[in-house]
């Protein structure tokens, strides 16, 4: 008997076109396969630093992404009124002529009339610099309603935080804590990752309301209480101090423990030229930090001011942080907490790692090995993402200081550009000043009071009033409030909203109805109260149905981009990476990428760095910027193949330096040396290594912030020291949680909410969605077309639920009605649902009768940015006090049954699509037929 | 299973028509002359029509002479190869009768036998199935020999035959749902077997691999309602077994026969549908889609 | 060809460890953007962007939810299903037209889509739900182990795994010969103690899945913690830890 044949060597391609994806935060390498000039198959670029040739769902799906009929296909212009999505096309030229129509005379006059923000933009360095040139203080991308606790708290604790900033050194460490991470930006690292610690056996601990994905695998699951995160940390930091079981050498070595505290004013005593003081242990001298040779003591003491060292010892050994005293609120048995406290306490202690590589530390010392607590962390919104975010994230660094493992083999590893301390980094840019550039870039970390944007009267600089009083360290901006502050004229007016990839109408926003009203609300002469809002984004998204001027962006394979250095490169810990994209097809409409178009702009309303002396344009495109910008001489956007394309970080511009990339596979990158591989901060090689590969200006070693001296001084203005001082009605609360020691306080609003409101409500975005612009992929959609309100036993049970029940979900500020399932490993006061599978009808090129607008919803509706009034006079927002990171997961809700319906509520009525629909199937095969040989 | 109407009617009507054959095949005093022909052409009719509308369930039809390929292990090449034998075998039998008047004894039964092979073999093309607990054992061959032979007895118009069949199909019938109803858990397939994961502890579906339906879903996830299932029954079970009985009994007229067949017709659509919408298909097991007596 | 092959010279297949799948859904599209594109027939969507979107898939993961006896909390296993290339294939003897066979040189279950007249029985004959009639072509589709990537002379040695093998993430699809006792997907079932789905039919797969670990084990794993001063207050904590001073 013959069997059939079977062809098992077709030709898979014409051409491997090498590029980095862009369906998450993640930035994989990817292998393009082309067939006839167009997308045949994608898969994992097997050399690239981050992924390693595996892809995640998304990545796969990008084929999908790239032929998405919800494209726009050419500038758009509203002729309906706003939200109707009623628009004619017109031409690119009509379209910049109109952008700079409205741009123009606002520079010209005052150009914070501007607000420009981007979203999921990775493009951040070159935005920001646009928005310097224009001169406008309103600019951020989404860090504010993203994880800007996280990434505060990181740099202002340890100079970096997880994701783009830092990993577990995976390939050392034995135990691993996840808290709050659903997903994260390093999607496929941390999987990568996790594979790894499964192989050798190593546990990984899920500290998580929700037991789903890396949660489920992980080999203990702890179903924390939203909120009580940061409690949680502190009773294992009681645990851990109370037996002795912390790193004293680390702590004297590498943190401020300790540096001595002036008693009077809680500042760190420091010596003339700024440099904090310590007792050396030997000589008993007070001596910098940083002199050569020195012990620092732990136990010194000069003049009546002990060490944080001792504050800290003081702080948690209270027993208020016993874990008996937090089990109830966080849901957590104390035996567990004790039983996780001693797990780290023998992984950490009991089998240190050592690796035989010698280094020599900014004292001088040189140490024979390295060697590491091989424990490791990784925090995501989950923990980031409440009222007291700031706090529960610095709780989490100060746990990892104690034990020795940030930047110790077999803990946490920074990535180049990072370490790099708040220092090291500007403070805020905010002087608007008529048809001139701001001095110096947006974002920053505010040392204190004096930083502050804020205007002489005292009111805030900035449309957002991020680096105001209310939010003082707000390092990302706050994205989630500048609709909101437009529309309400505070703290002044604006003529002009410019949004990039940011869905503010929908799932981006707190309050999604309101903010749809705000966009769409006239003033008594029947103007919008915003003017003007001109938008980009490559698809008919929600937010598109809300611009005056659609400014249509091209897909992720049709663009020139850059993984910058300057921004958040993908560099690993062993070596520093950066990377590009370029159109590996293309694009089949009349669009431009987005940062092109800027440039563009940038040309016609000459702003400065994107025009010469002469006026003349620097820059024919975002290429020709990649290419040749220089932020400082010799330093620009990429790292790689400068001069004549053997120069490393620094060096002259290098034409073929594009090129060089593509022929690289689309990256760079370059080893971090092993003798610089660990103790970054502190290790002279890193140091070195970090000025020579223009990271650093000069050799910046530094202490970790067990005491974070800003606090302190905000704390200082808000008991009446100094002269800028803060509004009265914020005094108490910033006294209170601006605490220089990490603290727990309970989420705002909780204890008056918790009586009419039991249950906390959460979303998760799931891993084949994290991210990912949109869910209209004709693939991905088919995983997740609708989502469930998940609700735990204890709830099921006691409100009766079944199969195929429906209920209502009502929270403070309004009421939602949704299908719900049964969820058992979920903490029994908490109820989730899957993040932005709902889409209003009409967008997308969607049916309106699709599952994800007809079933789908979004938990958006429950959440204000404000908390309710509680007749104090103020709205306060609901937000962290600190950094204004959008409080999501503070929301509180109740449940009723409600018998099975047919669509969820509230259901929004559909708008106009300016693409039409998708196609009634598909079956995607490109070039001539595959088996062919 | 999904209930594919071109298969219920195919397993209905060629059982039917093959079960005429086997009565017109071994008859003693088979019918002649034009009442041959009108019976013949009832049986070829019936017979060929459920092969046609096999042939639609397909999804590409145009292909389907290579199902005759694979008569060593496939019971759907089989029945293939049988029923064509049948027809061509019973051909010249048939038009003997028809045109002469006179059978061909040697080839009436062997069609009659071919006849009843094809009952035989759409049966096991159920009954082999491993996968669908409720079809796979002897039951399933037993309920499609009797369903087809006692239409075949009522077309023939033998009372004798139609009375015995009728009583062991309705015997059949009942105890096909009284097995079937337990045959699943008594072959201890459940969630735990099928994934393996019984070790942990009780298991239930958390999400399915998609939140649309799927091919699967469609073909082998069909859940009777609980309140239609008993009335279903009792209609098919009326029709199939004491209404023709005692149609049969008490007026063994060819109007009798006639009203009978058409009960006992009905009857065999609606029991064939609950064949095909009551079987659990063990893939169910996996969407936690089988409920019921097996959990 | 629907007879089975005796013996086959290798038996290639893919070791699925459910203790590391976290349930990407990465090898569901890899699967399916490859085999749209590489062997037989592409693998269609109805209705794409409407309200029942619905594609043939070769690969699909369920998620199970496991209530311990012992009153632990519910634990969540992410449960990746495909074609288990089974030694006893049912879906391959009850196939009428010999599109359904197992090749006898590497064990593999393959459709000749040229063969195939949809009858959908070798699908009813699967209790894995491993194989999909596609509604654009009308022939059966299933996992082919990636038949046109593990021999593809066109791609380096190291590609030639299946898509779903290669695109993981994780690291917890493994795909190897299970006949040979020294390979490492046989050793990694030997030491997790791989095993198969519904052994109990008898369809002797090819496939395993290695089980998850037992979870929340914590209590006791680590030697407790003791305060080192209790009663001394701080001034004791300091002498203990930092000697007289």
């Amino acid at each position: 008997m013959n069997q059939p044949a079977a062809s098992t060597s077709p030709r898979v391609s014409d051409e491997i076109r090498r590029t980095t994806c862009y369906m998450c935060a993640c930035r994989c390498g990817i292998d393009v396969h082309m067939k006839d000039g167009r997308v045949a198959y994608i898969q994992g670029n097997r050399d690239h630093p981050v992924n390693r040739g595996v892809l995640c769902a998304k990545g796969s799906a990008g084929i999908m992404q790239v032929n998405a009929p919800s494209r726009l296909r050419k500038p758009l212009r509203r002729v309906g009124p706003r939200g109707s999505g009623a628009f004619e096309e017109i031409s690119w030229e009509e379209a910049l002529e109109q952008a700079a129509a409205w741009l123009e005379p606002i520079r010209r006059s005052d150009p914070s009339k501007l607000a420009f923000f981007t979203g999921r933009d990775q493009s951040q360095s070159f935005t920001g610099f646009w928005a310097q040139g224009f001169g406008t203080p309103n600019y951020a991308a989404h860090g504010g309603f993203c994880s800007v606790n996280m990434a505060a708290a990181g740099i202002h604790t340890i100079g970096g935080s997880f994701w783009e900033f830092g990993q577990p050194d995976w390939d050392h460490t034995r135990l691993l804590l996840l808290f709050g991470v659903a997903e994260d930006h390093d999607s496929n690292p941390i999987k990568m990752g996790l594979g790894k610690l499964k192989a050798r056996g190593a546990r990984v601990v899920g500290i998580n309301p929700i037991r789903s994905g890396y949660n489920a695998i992980a080999d203990d699951w702890f179903g924390i209480t939203p909120g009580s995160d940061g409690l949680l940390i502190l009773a294992l930091i009681h645990c851990l101090v109370e037996a002795g079981r912390i790193d004293l050498d680390y702590l004297a070595r590498y943190t401020n423990a300790p540096v001595l505290l002036d008693r009077a004013s809680g500042l760190l005593r420091r010596d003339d030229a700024g440099r904090p003081l310590v007792i050396d242990r030997r000589s008993g001298r007070l001596c910098p930090f940083d002199q050569p040779g020195i012990h620092p003591d732990l136990r010194g003491s000069e003049g009546g001011d002990s060490t944080v060292f001792l504050a800290m010892l003081q702080e948690y050994l209270d027993p208020r942080h016993a874990p008996e005293n937090v089990a109830e609120r966080c849901g957590i048995p104390a035996a567990r907490i004790r039983a996780l406290a001693a797990m780290i306490a023998h992984a950490a202690f009991d089998q240190p790692v050592e690796l035989d590589r010698p280094w020599t530390d900014f004292r001088g010392e040189v140490h024979r090995k390295m060697v590491g607590r091989p424990v490791s962390f990784h925090a995501m919104r989950g923990i980031s993402a409440h009222s007291n975010g700031f706090q529960t994230c610095r709780a989490l660094h100060l746990l990892q200081i104690l034990i020795g493992s940030v930047e110790a083999p077999g803990g946490f590893r920074f990535k180049p550009p990072y370490p790099k301390p708040a220092e090291a980094h500007p403070v805020p840019h905010f002087a608007a000043r008529p048809g001139q550039p701001l001095e110096g870039p947006h974002l920053g970390y505010v040392r204190g009071p004096e930083d502050l944007a804020l205007c002489a009267d005292g009111s805030p600089a900035r449309i957002d009033k991020a680096f105001s009083w209310e939010n003082p360290m707000s390092a990302h901006g706050l994205m989630h409030m500048v609709i909101s502050n437009a529309h309400a004229g505070d703290p002044y007016r604006i003529d002009t909203l410019f949004l990039y990839m940011a869905n503010m109408s929908w799932n981006s926003s707190m309050n999604t109805r309101g903010v749809m009203d705000m966009l769409t609300d006239r003033d008594e002469d029947g103007n919008y109260a915003i003017p003007h809002i001109i938008y980009s984004d490559a698809y008919s998204s929600e937010m598109v149905a809300y611009a005056d001027l659609v400014l249509p962006d091209t897909t992720y394979l049709e663009r020139h981009d850059c993984i910058s250095l300057l921004d958040r490169p993908i560099s690993e810990a062993d070596a520093l990476a950066d990377a590009i994209r370029w159109p590996v097809v293309r694009p089949d409409r009349d669009v431009r990428s987005f940062q092109t178009v800027l440039i563009q702009l940038a040309n016609r309303l000459k702003l400065p760095g994107f025009v010469d002396a002469d006026g003349a344009a620097m820059y024919r495109d975002y290429a020709d910027y990649i290419v040749n910008h220089e932020r400082k001489p010799g330093i620009g956007p990429l790292a790689g193949f400068r001069g004549d394309g053997t120069a490393v970080g620094r060096g002259a511009p290098n034409p073929g330096q594009i090129a060089r990339y593509i022929a690289n596979g689309g990256f760079f990158t370059h080893p971090v040396p092993a003798e610089a591989s660990y103790f970054k901060p502190w290790n002279n090689a890193y140091q070195d290594w970090a000025v020579r590969m223009g990271l650093a200006d000069k050799p910046q070693p530094y202490l970790f912030q067990i005491y974070c001296e800003p606090l302190a001084r905000f704390q200082n203005a808000a008991k009446g020291q100094g002269a800028r001082q803060p509004p009265d009605h914020l005094r108490q609360r910033i006294i209170d949680t601006m605490s220089p020691l990490p603290i727990w306080y309970p989420p705002f609003d909780e204890a008056a909410q918790a009586r009419d409101f039991p249950l906390h409500a959460l979303t998760q975005r799931p891993m084949a969605m994290y991210h990912s612009w949109g869910s209209q992929n004709a693939w991905l959609r088919q995983v997740h077309g609708h989502n469930p309100m998940y609700l735990p036993m204890q709830v099921w049970e006691r409100h009766g639920f079944a199969e195929g029940d429906w209920a209502r979900v009502t929270s403070a500020h309004g009421a939602i009605t949704v299908p719900v399932a049964l969820h058992q490993g979920l903490n029994g006061d908490t109820i989730w649902t899957w993040n932005a599978i709902g889409k209003r009808k009409g967008t997308w090129a969607l049916d309106e009768d699709a599952p994800e607008a007809v079933k789908g919803f979004l938990l958006n509706h429950l959440i204000h940015e404000l908390l309710p009034p509680r007749g104090d006079g103020h709205r306060w927002a609901n937000s962290d006090p600190i950094t204004g990171q959008a409080a999501w997961f503070d929301l509180r809700v109740r449940i009723e049954k409600l018998a099975p319906q047919s669509a969820s509520d509230p259901g929004l009525p559909p708008v106009l699509s300016p693409v039409g629909r998708g196609p009634k199937d598909l079956a995607w095969r490109v070039g001539t037929k595959g088996n062919a040989p | 299973m999904h209930a594919a109407p071109s298969i219920i009617i195919f397993t209905v009507l060629s059982g039917a028509g093959f079960g005429l054959l086997v009565f017109l095949g071994m008859r003693g005093d088979p019918p002649q002359g034009l009442v041959a022909f009108v019976l013949f052409a009832i049986a070829y009719g019936l017979a060929v029509s459920g092969l046609v509308a096999s042939v639609f369930h397909l999804a590409n039809p145009q292909r389907a002479w290579r199902a005759f390929s694979q008569w060593r292990t496939s019971w759907l090449s089989r029945e293939g190869w049988v029923s064509v034998a049948a027809l061509l075998v019973m051909a010249p039998h048939a038009a003997w009768l028809v045109f002469f008047g006179q059978p061909l004894p040697v080839l009436g039964w062997i069609g009659a036998a071919l006849a009843l092979g094809v009952l035989f073999a759409t049966s096991m093309i159920y009954a082999q199935l491993a996968t669908v607990p409720r079809w796979n054992t002897a039951l399933t061959p037993a309920y499609f020999v009797t369903c087809g032979l006692a239409c075949g007895a009522l077309l023939a118009g033998q009372a004798g035959p139609s009375l015995a069949l009728l009583a062991l199909l309705g015997a059949v019938q009942l105890l096909c749902w009284w097995r079937g109803d337990r045959r699943l858990a008594a072959r201890g397939h459940d969630l735990a077997s099928a994934t393996g994961l019984g070790f942990l502890g009780r298991l239930r579906l958390f999400e399915p691999p998609h939140t649309g339906s799927n091919f699967l879903l469609h073909e082998f996830v069909h859940q009777v309602g609980r309140r239609h299932r008993p009335k279903l029954r009792a209609i098919a079970f009326a029709a199939l077994c004491p209404v023709p009985l005692v149609l049969v009994g008490l007026w063994p007229a060819t109007a009798g026969f006639a009203l009978a067949f058409l009960s006992c017709m009905l009857g065999c659509f609606v029991s064939r549908w609950l064949f095909f919408a009551e079987a659990e298909h063990v893939v169910g097991l996996y969407y936690d889609a089988i409920r019921g007596p097996a959990r | 060809m629907t007879c089975l092959p005796a013996a086959t010279d290798r038996k290639l297949g893919l070791v699925i460890d459910l203790d590391t799948c976290v349930g990407c859904h990465a090898c569901v599209i890899a699967c399916k953007g490859w085999n749209t594109q590489y062997h037989g027939a592409p693998l269609s969507d109805m209705d794409p962007y409407g309200p029942r979107p619905e594609g043939t898939f070769l690969n699909r993961i369920h998620s199970y939810e496991a209530l311990p006896d012992d009153g632990g909390a519910a634990q969540m296993v992410h449960f990746p299903k495909s074609c288990l290339h089974c030694d006893n294939a049912p879906c391959v003897t009850v196939c009428p037209t010999g599109a359904s066979y197992k090749r006898a040189e590497d064990g593999i279950v393959l459709v000749d889509e040229d063969a195939c007249i949809g009858c959908n029985l070798c699908a009813w004959a699967c209790p894995y739900g491993a194989r999909e009639l596609d509604r654009a072509s009308g022939v059966m589709k299933k996992c082919t182990l990636c038949i046109d990537r593990i021999y593809n002379e066109n791609l380096p040695q190291e590609d030639r795994v299946p898509a779903c093998v290669r695109t993981c993430p994780a690291g917890a699809r493994h795909f190897g010969d299970l006949a040979d006792p020294d390979s490492a997907v046989s050793r990694l079932v030997a030491e997790r103690g791989g095993f198969d789905l519904m052994a109990e039919l008898d369809t002797a797969p090819v496939n395993k899945y290695l089980p998850p670990r037992r979870k929340d084990r914590l209590e006791n794993a680590a030697p407790p913690l003791t305060p080192i001063a209790s009663g001394g207050g701080l001034a004791g904590w300091l002498d203990r830890m930092l000697g007289g001073g």
